[in-house]
């Protein structure tokens, strides 16, 4: 039989010891658990699509600071430039850009009114090219024409007869089914109506954080603006070569206005992403350190109370014990000791997230990485202790002959 | 007595300096994660604007959708629209104010070889400057006959004073903005509070901008308007109708030096609201607020989420590491029975010992908090070039922080050596001696 009995009366002799290391091991599971379970929540939001072709895509900002100056002509002779350069896909004027942090969102509603709720989306001001431009994926209806493309003037209100929504979108409005979204009419600005004349299978908003970040709507407008954004994809490969010489291109063709923030879709979401990122990193670390910690601080026990009963351990070994009994005795002490630890700590893990979640609008912790969790720190104490309680079945029979080690 | 026992720590941490190391490693570790975030959070809540911070107040009016709160939690939106600002402005209730929103604009420098360039502005009225005593290198800022006049005067940052004049005294000189001749009137020293308490409305801690011209000149439409912009009416098209419109992108402040005119003021903009209840506006009920800068800045919740969690994360992992402290140091102590069984034996004291472990545990402390002092830089560095520029003014260590440090770490590592000191000091002479 397994020595439990003697082990039990060996611990309650050193109480405080076992405790120490119990609440370590409590404390470190309520921290690890909750850490790992933020991290996953943030890499979920990281890894959802944009919905844009990030790889190949690129834009800057085209800013004109000269008077009188001919924004509708100029902006035909860019677009026409940077259209013909070898390599390039598609470009398109563009108001705002996914996950950059800015841009304008609109209310749409299924019926007009005043006191009709509407539902949040971004909106895309693009024109013919915008949907090959960005890279989405239209899944019914079709492209805007040439004719559709309006003027839009920077203090305007107007709202052109289409609009492209993304399959999210259309969900929302129309009770779950976007198939039934195609050809209807949606109010903007409360009673300004549209028409659905196409769906995009996903578009993200400017904005990672927000509820409706799925809620994206293209328009197909092109803004008459002294601040506009050019959109641009290139052929895949071509995009880091072409940036600096589009860059140039637009620059050296006009000196009435600045080209500035030419930046990659990659890198867009690289800082869209970077608190999240970086969050992440210190949570891991903390974890690592974490569990080093608390995995010394066994060994370092451990071995402490090895050395006190050193004469103890011969005795046994004397008296028949094997080695694999003696380390298997420390070996299960720990697990006991271990055990205290997890059910304690997963009480802490649980009021811990209880405290999050009301505090900061988390969602609940699973079971599953609980367990995960308690396996893992069982794990961590056995590993811990191996070192020690090899020493300890290393030690001769024949210490207990001799006086005080 | 103190030296002695000092040189007594000294000598128990190198008999088992495998378990001192750890100690001192556990501590500095707890104290390096705990500063860190300390010093995030500390800064983060920190008073730009110490001097007078409780006497300047932000305006809140809410003349928001009658059916949908702006915050859902019931607070009126963080900006204003421009018409019920300016009407606030030009009542003069209040002994200074200053009425704001963030502009933009390109910047030609009079040198035909240097580039054009974009920069980041603010459009304020005249008391925007001594209200919140910005820091003039030259010069002033303007009068409120340049509001008033909507003259093209300017006030520009030293960084923009060394690039385009060569760091000498511009007022006077002309700045070509947004395609227009700005008359500089000053040039204010470097000047970045700490949140930028007087516009949070794109985040709490951006720069602060790079010039400052007169707030009227909005309604001219020359420079772009940037910063946030919500609308919940419909607008017409067109400029006058946007000035009109129930649209919010502007910041009021005023400052009330007394209890009673913070009074009055309150009781003005209740009566403003009211009145304009009356023709049709303010359909919410009656919701204004008058904040002052510290109260404004919780109302916002500047501090981010996860700096508060990261610094709850942190306590606990200190915990943890002191817990690993208690365990070790009593291991240590009662491994030195023998050794506390002589001393007794000499003639030593319970006091004597007790004080003696207390310096040996208050040592292993000091050493972790020097050790965590030098963690907690790295973490701050680490932190910095993880989440970029605005991070960096909030992650510096000053005085009070390393005192804190310093602190921090030996009081708990005496708090953790108490129990084993304890134990130590129940050590029986007679048979520790017996057992020798």
């Amino acid at each position: 039989m397994l020595e439990l009995g003697p082990m039990l009366r060996a611990l309650m002799r050193n109480k405080i010891g076992a405790l120490l290391i119990a609440l370590q091991i409590a404390l470190t599971l309520t921290i690890m658990v909750n850490a790992i379970f933020m991290m996953q929540e943030r890499n979920r939001q990281m890894a959802r699509a944009s919905g844009v072709d990030e790889q190949n895509t690129f834009y800057l900002s085209n800013t004109v600071f000269g008077e009188n100056y001919p924004l509708q002509s100029n902006l035909a002779r860019d677009l026409d430039q940077i259209r013909k350069t070898p390599g390039v896909v598609a470009a398109t004027q563009i108001n705002a850009i996914p996950l950059s942090g800015g841009g304008w969102s609109m209310g749409l509603q299924t019926k007009p009114g005043d006191d009709v709720d509407g539902t949040g989306t971004a909106v895309y001001f693009v024109d013919t090219q915008g949907i090959t431009a960005l890279g989405v994926e239209l899944l019914a209806g079709e492209n805007f024409s040439e004719s559709d493309i309006s003027w839009r003037e920077r203090t305007s209100n107007k709202w052109p007869p289409k609009i492209i929504i993304t399959q999210k979108l259309a969900e929302k409005l129309f009770d779950g089914d976007w198939k039934k979204a195609l050809g209807q009419t949606v109010y903007i600005n409360n009673h300004d109506p549209m028409q659905v004349t196409g769906i995009v299978k996903s578009l993200q908003s400017p904005w990672n954080g927000w509820d409706n970040t799925e809620h994206a709507s293209l328009v197909p407008s092109q803004l008459e603006n002294k601040g506009s954004r050019l959109f641009i994809r290139t052929e895949p490969g071509r995009r880091d070569a072409l940036m600096p010489q589009i860059e140039k291109m637009l620059a050296d063709s006009d000196k009435q206005r600045i080209i500035r923030n030419v930046k990659t879709m990659t890198e867009t979401r690289a800082e869209s992403y970077r608190e999240h990122q970086a969050t992440n990193n210190i949570l891991l670390t903390v974890i690592i350190v974490l569990t080093l910690i608390t995995g010394f601080g066994i060994v370092g026990l451990a071995m402490f109370s090895i050395n006190r009963r050193t004469r103890q351990i011969g005795t046994r070994r004397a008296l028949g014990a094997s080695q694999w009994q003696i380390m298997r005795f420390f070996m299960l002490e720990n697990l006991l000791i271990s055990s205290l630890g997890v059910v304690l700590g997963i009480g802490g893990a649980i009021g811990l997230n209880i405290w999050l979640v009301s505090t900061f609008a988390m969602t609940p912790l699973t079971p599953g990485l609980l367990l995960v969790g308690c396996a893992a720190l069982l794990l961590v104490g056995q590993l811990a202790v191996s070192y020690p309680a090899l020493i300890a079945a290393r030690i001769s029979p024949a210490t207990a002959t001799r006086g005080r080690a | 007595m103190f030296s002695y026992y000092l040189k007594l720590a000294w000598l128990s941490s190198k008999r088992t300096w495998g378990m001192s190391l750890l100690m001192v490693l556990a501590i500095a570790l707890g104290i390096g994660a705990a500063m860190t975030t300390i010093t995030v959070n500390y800064l983060m809540s920190a008073n730009p604007i110490p001097q007078k911070s409780d006497q300047l107040f932000y305006v809140q009016l809410d003349a928001w959708d009658p059916n949908n709160p702006y915050f859902d939690n019931g607070d009126p939106p963080d900006q204003l629209t421009y018409r019920d600002a300016t009407t606030l402005w030009q009542a003069k209730k209040a002994p200074r104010q200053s009425i704001a929103t963030g502009a933009a604009g390109v910047i030609e420098p009079a040198d035909k070889e240097a580039l054009p360039f974009m920069a980041q502005g603010r459009a304020n009225s005249a008391d925007f400057f001594p209200m919140f005593d910005v820091p003039f290198l030259y010069g002033s800022g303007w009068d409120e006959q340049a509001d008033l006049n909507k003259e093209f005067v300017v006030v520009i940052t030293s960084e923009i004073n060394d690039r385009l004049f060569g760091g000498k005294d511009s007022t006077g000189q002309t700045l070509r903005l947004a395609g227009k001749d700005f008359r500089i009137t000053g040039v204010i020293k470097r000047w970045q509070p700490q949140p930028r308490f007087y516009d949070i409305s794109t985040g709490a801690f951006q720069d602060s901008e790079e010039f400052f011209v007169p707030f009227s000149l909005m309604s001219e439409q020359i420079l772009g308007q940037s910063g946030n912009n919500n609308c919940w009416k419909p607008t017409e098209s067109g400029f006058k109708a946007y000035l009109d419109s129930e649209c919010i992108w502007t910041q009021l402040w005023v400052e009330l030096p007394t209890k009673a005119e913070v009074e009055q003021y309150q009781s003005y903009i209740d009566a403003y609201a009211d009145e304009q209840h009356k023709f049709g506006r303010f359909a919410r009920t009656r919701n204004n607020k008058l904040s002052d800068v510290m109260t404004w800045l919780e109302q916002r919740e500047v501090v981010s989420e996860d700096a508060s969690m990261m610094m709850a994360m942190a306590l606990m992992f200190l915990t943890v590491c002191l817990l690993n402290t208690v365990g070790l140091l009593l291991a240590k102590f009662l491994g030195k029975a023998s050794e506390i069984g002589v001393r007794q034996a000499l003639g030593a004291s319970r006091r004597d010992l007790f004080l003696q472990h207390l310096v040996e545990s208050g040592c292993i402390g000091l050493a972790g908090g020097l050790l965590g002092l030098v963690l907690a830089w790295l973490g701050l560095e680490a932190v910095k070039s993880m989440y970029g520029d605005w991070m960096a003014e909030l992650a510096v260590l000053d005085f009070n922080m390393v005192l804190l440090a310093i602190l921090l770490a030996i009081g708990s590592s005496i708090l953790a050596g108490l129990y084993p000191t304890w134990r130590a000091c129940q050590v029986q002479p007679s048979q520790q001696l017996k057992a020798q």
